[in-house]
């Protein structure tokens, strides 16, 4: 009985999951309803989730563990789960995508996502991976009459399925040569001379990269962002993240950790590779969901680079980054879901030309943003990168320090073309002003916080500070 | 002193800004309102900054005014303070920043409002790189500027606006990311950022080169030393008059201030190691872009490439390293600040009337615009050192300096100063002087009441200092000393080290 107060937050969820179903079979037309109940149910269980107690707790025989790394985690990822609902609520409706199956899939997979952060066991973590999946592919091609929508939806759901077959395959391997499938048993009987486990752990890791679509397993990224639905890409973008990185952080440290040296040329390798792709690839794009899409897999570039020292200060460094760069980008989908005229969103980049002279207070969103994620001072984006290449830097890797500054000079560049797209080029026609709150609220929140967060960096740091993974 | 007075003068102009930002109304109401902020919040920060070196005390080489806040918990702290050399570039930015306000009013016209935010934010990031003691905020300074410039170069620039915007800050920012990497090897070398503490640690000798290229990569590109120049032409080009002369007045200086307060005060072994390299390019500079601004047709470019002659010779000065060379480089750099502001105002005047920046659109302007043709002689003979300018004493303290060192440095530079004389004297003449052809320029009104009171009062204070440096010298004085002091007993330290 003890155990049930430590997964009340995912046990509520749950049960919401099958209510909120109930209504929506029962009750006609309900999408509205729903929507707001999906967000009330979130927030109440962020709510759950901070009255949890906070030293390390194991249960379920040692496979599921609730340690501060995955309360943060947790009550980020239902965060940014609500504020994109609320920011995406308007395009869904116009969109006529306004089903109610939409905010119930979104629940199941964050209720997945949850379960991938605190699992501690092979099995809990494969099966939380499968249920936030699936319910991905859904809503990937949620959008079924469109054939961009449903194609992105199959190609993910292939991709996807590959890795996931990968991913299973090295954890058997691991099973096979350690005997069991809890971490911290894994860990215990992984050491250098075990090659059958370290072909496991190459597997693992690929499945994880194609996961946080790091390069050379990005390929699905920038046709699955495009493809979706405006309200899918933005929750693809940030939600799906935070647990993907999550784990990632779990499986490097507590079952690899005794094998650092094995893996870490891979993750440096992940990340020179990632980085550099993002940064190159970003350039020639017209479509801003697509330039999204790369410069999310240079941003993730950035967050592997602080898991590549293999200090605590590294993973410190890579949630910062990973925070900051939530927030980033959800002001910047926010942004783009204001891109809209008479009814029609637009999603090419000259459409956005010469918007501060219609829009100035969105134009200035706009550079506050992209500036930020270009990384100049004293923006946020900045202290994200500035915290990773301290870490970098103290465990002496500086050719990942130099390559990493190096491309951010480079994403500089498409940064700046929006930029100047936005504030040197000739107006063309207004969008439509008629946002409702839901979307106000995220894009002042994010960019806000961008902008001011210089006065008091330490608030981000005492947060992380005190989380230790091993 | 309890209040922050430096902080105050840093947050002024921002407070400034955010007013503009929320002014509310008619366009027209904005637009008013918008202005008697930005010159309200420039003029009140430039009397407080007056009031600053006043308040300042001449006789110590310590950093006044110091405030300390904690920033970043036991990591960065939030560490202000002046000496004898910051308040200098204080003063020398907010005497400039209402004039670049003044000039806008008149000459932009459109987004005037963003344009007063831009510029006043720009003046608070500026006013932060001279006032900061800890290399992460300097660095956060320094790099912040790019943002405002960038806007106001793209914004409100020429046709070729974009491209030399991006030039200029892909440049600039490169540049700026290995001086990053220097700073945070410094972090785990040293513990600290905190630069008072840093000025007493002596950074071991295995690091000190590298760390020095990573700072004069950054330095270099702002400063900018040949053959990292090619992005300040286009920038000038392309920037309305006031970005131009924010541009050449105050940007270019904070390189300046970098290599004088970081590469020779924490790497004065690398320092040493590195002058044959700093002078050859300086050198270059002073004589390869001359001969290039000889060749230019359009006024702003000749402008540009002659400032980038004249931070040949600030380089050379501080690279001197001797009390006259670092003293004649911190003057010139004023001077410089000065009289290239005043130039581009004088291009601008003629830009405003005729929308045209080159040489031969204009002839025998002395006709109609005698008044415009004093002050541009003032000017112009600033710019090629003549005695009794504020010019000749920067460029003739430097050449003392410089020849203590190496003579045939100094004697190539000297050749610099004739070549400066030629493009200026020239460029005087073709616009100035000749026959009034052109019917459109028959037409030109001379200097409005804006214009004069501005130009005027630059060539007042170019004459004033040209004749009477003291106040200058006297205040900068002490902190070279304990500049260069520092530096020689750092210098012998290492060697003797490396001796053992």
């Amino acid at each position: 009985m003890q155990t049930i107060i430590y997964i009340l937050p995912e046990l509520f969820l749950s049960f919401s999951i099958m209510i909120l179903l109930m209504i929506g079979v029962f009750v006609k037309k309900s999408f509205k309803l729903i929507y707001l109940l999906t967000i009330l149910c979130i927030i109440f269980s962020i709510i759950l989730l901070l009255n949890q107690p906070s030293d390390v707790v194991m249960i379920f025989n040692e496979s599921y563990i609730i340690d501060k790394l995955s309360i943060l985690m947790k009550v980020l990822t239902l965060l940014f789960c609500s504020l994109v609902l609320f920011a995406s609520r308007e395009y869904i409706e116009i969109n006529n995508i306004n089903k109610i199956e939409y905010p119930i899939i979104v629940l199941a997979s964050v209720l997945g996502m949850l379960l991938m952060i605190s699992s501690y066991d092979l099995i809990i973590f494969y099966l939380g991976l499968e249920l936030q999946s699936l319910c991905l592919y859904i809503l990937a091609s949620f959008k079924v009459r469109d054939e961009k929508s449903t194609e992105s939806g199959l190609k993910y759901f292939i991709l996807s399925a590959l890795a996931s077959g990968i991913l299973l395959y090295g954890s058997s391997l691991i099973y096979g040569f350690t005997g069991s499938t809890n971490f911290d048993v894994i860990s215990n009987n992984l050491n250098q001379t075990n090659p059958g486990a370290i072909f496991g752990i190459v597997f693992v890791i690929v499945g994880l990269a194609f996961k946080v679509s790091a390069v050379p397993f990005h390929m699905w990224t920038p046709d699955v962002y495009e493809g979706s639905p405006t309200s899918v890409t933005s929750f693809f973008a940030i939600v799906p993240k935070i647990a993907a990185m999550t784990i990632f952080i779990r499986f490097l440290y507590v079952p690899f950790v005794n094998i650092m040296s094995q893996w870490q040329s891979i993750i440096v390798f992940l990340s020179i590779a990632s980085m550099i792709l993002g940064a190159v690839a970003a350039i020639g794009q017209s479509n801003i969901k697509r330039l999204i899409a790369y410069s999310s897999i240079g941003h993730i570039g950035y967050a592997l680079a602080g898991l590549a020292t293999g200090t605590n200060e590294g993973i410190q460094s890579t949630i910062m980054y990973l925070i900051i760069y939530l927030f980033m980008n959800l002001g910047l989908f926010s942004c783009i879901f204001m891109m809209k005229r008479e009814n029609i969103f637009d999603e090419n980049i000259n459409d956005l030309s010469g918007l501060s002279k219609n829009h100035p207070l969105l134009a200035l969103s706009f550079l506050v943003l992209l500036f930020s994620l270009a990384g100049i001072p004293p923006l946020a984006g900045f202290f994200a990168k500035f915290y990773i290449f301290m870490a970098v830097i103290e465990s002496n890797m500086y050719l990942l320090a130099v390559i990493g500054l190096l491309t951010t000079v480079i994403s500089a560049f498409y940064y700046l073309r929006i930029i100047k797209i936005i504030y040197f080029d000739k107006p063309v026609k207004r969008f439509d002003t008629s946002y409702d709150w839901g979307l106000k609220i995220p894009l002042i929140l994010s960019t806000i916080i961008v902008l001011i967060y210089f006065i008091y960096p330490s608030i981000l740091i005492d947060t992380v500070n005190t989380i230790k993974v091993y | 002193m309890n209040f922050p007075i430096l902080s105050a003068i840093i947050f002024i102009p921002l407070i400034g800004a955010f007013f503009i930002l929320i002014t509310q109304g008619s366009e027209k109401n904005v637009e008013k309102n918008s202005k008697y902020v930005a010159i309200f919040s420039s003029l009140a920060n430039f009397f407080l900054s007056l009031f600053i070196w006043f308040s300042f005390d001449l006789n110590t080489s310590e950093f006044q005014f110091v405030e300390k806040r904690n920033w970043i918990d036991g990591f960065i702290n939030f560490h202000l303070g002046i000496d004898g050399i910051s308040i200098l570039f204080i003063l020398l930015t907010t005497f400039i920043t209402p004039i670049c306000i003044f000039s806008g009013i008149q000459s932009i016209k459109f987004k005037i409002k963003e344009f007063l935010i831009a510029i006043l934010l720009l003046e608070t990031l500026m006013i932060g790189v001279f006032c900061s003691l800890d290399l992460v905020i300097f660095y956060l300074f320094f790099e912040g500027g790019l943002i405002p410039m960038f806007l106001i170069i793209g914004i409100w620039g020429g046709p070729n606006k974009v491209y030399s915007a991006f030039k200029f800050f892909l440049f600039t920012l490169l540049g700026s990311v290995l001086m990053l990497i220097a700073i945070i090897s410094i972090y785990w070398i040293v513990g600290t950022t905190d630069l008072i503490k840093l000025l007493e640690y002596k950074i071991p000798k295995d690091y000190q080169y590298l760390l020095w290229l990573a700072f004069f990569s950054s330095f270099a590109v702002k400063m900018p030393m040949w053959p990292f120049h090619t992005w300040l032409p286009d920038a000038h080009v392309e920037a309305p008059t006031a970005g131009s002369v924010i541009l050449a007045a105050i940007l270019l200086k904070m390189a300046g201030y970098g290599f004088l307060r970081f590469s020779i005060g924490l790497f004065p072994l690398a320092s040493d190691y590195f002058t044959p390299l700093i002078f050859l390019l300086s050198v270059i500079a002073i004589i390869y872009t001359s001969l290039v601004a000889l060749m230019q047709d359009d006024m702003k470019k000749l402008i540009a490439y002659s400032s980038v002659a004249h931070m040949g010779f600030v380089t050379l000065g501080i690279f001197s390293l001797t009390k006259q060379g670092v003293e004649g480089s911190i003057f010139q750099m004023l001077s410089h600040g000065l009289i290239s502001a005043a130039l581009f105002l004088c291009v601008g005047v003629l830009y405003d009337r005729y929308n045209s920046r080159m040489i031969s659109s204009y002839a025998g302007l002395v006709n109609v615009m005698p008044k415009y043709a004093l002050v541009f002689m003032i000017f112009t003979l600033g710019a090629l050192g003549l005695p009794g300018t504020s010019g000749f004493i920067g460029e003739f303290l430097v050449l003392v300096g410089v020849f203590q060192k190496s003579i045939i440095v100094a004697i190539l530079a000297s050749i610099g100063v004739i070549f400066a004389a030629v493009y200026m004297l020239w460029l005087y003449k073709r616009v100035i002087f000749g026959r009034l052809t052109n019917l459109k320029i028959k037409i030109f009104t001379d200097l409005n009441k804006t214009e004069l009171y501005i130009l005027s009062s630059l060539a007042f204070l170019i004459l004033f200092f040209g004749f009477y440096p003291e106040p200058l010298l006297n205040t900068m004085d002490v902190s070279i000393n304990n500049l260069i002091d520092k530096y020689q007993n750092n210098l012998e330290y290492h060697l003797t080290q490396t001796v053992k």
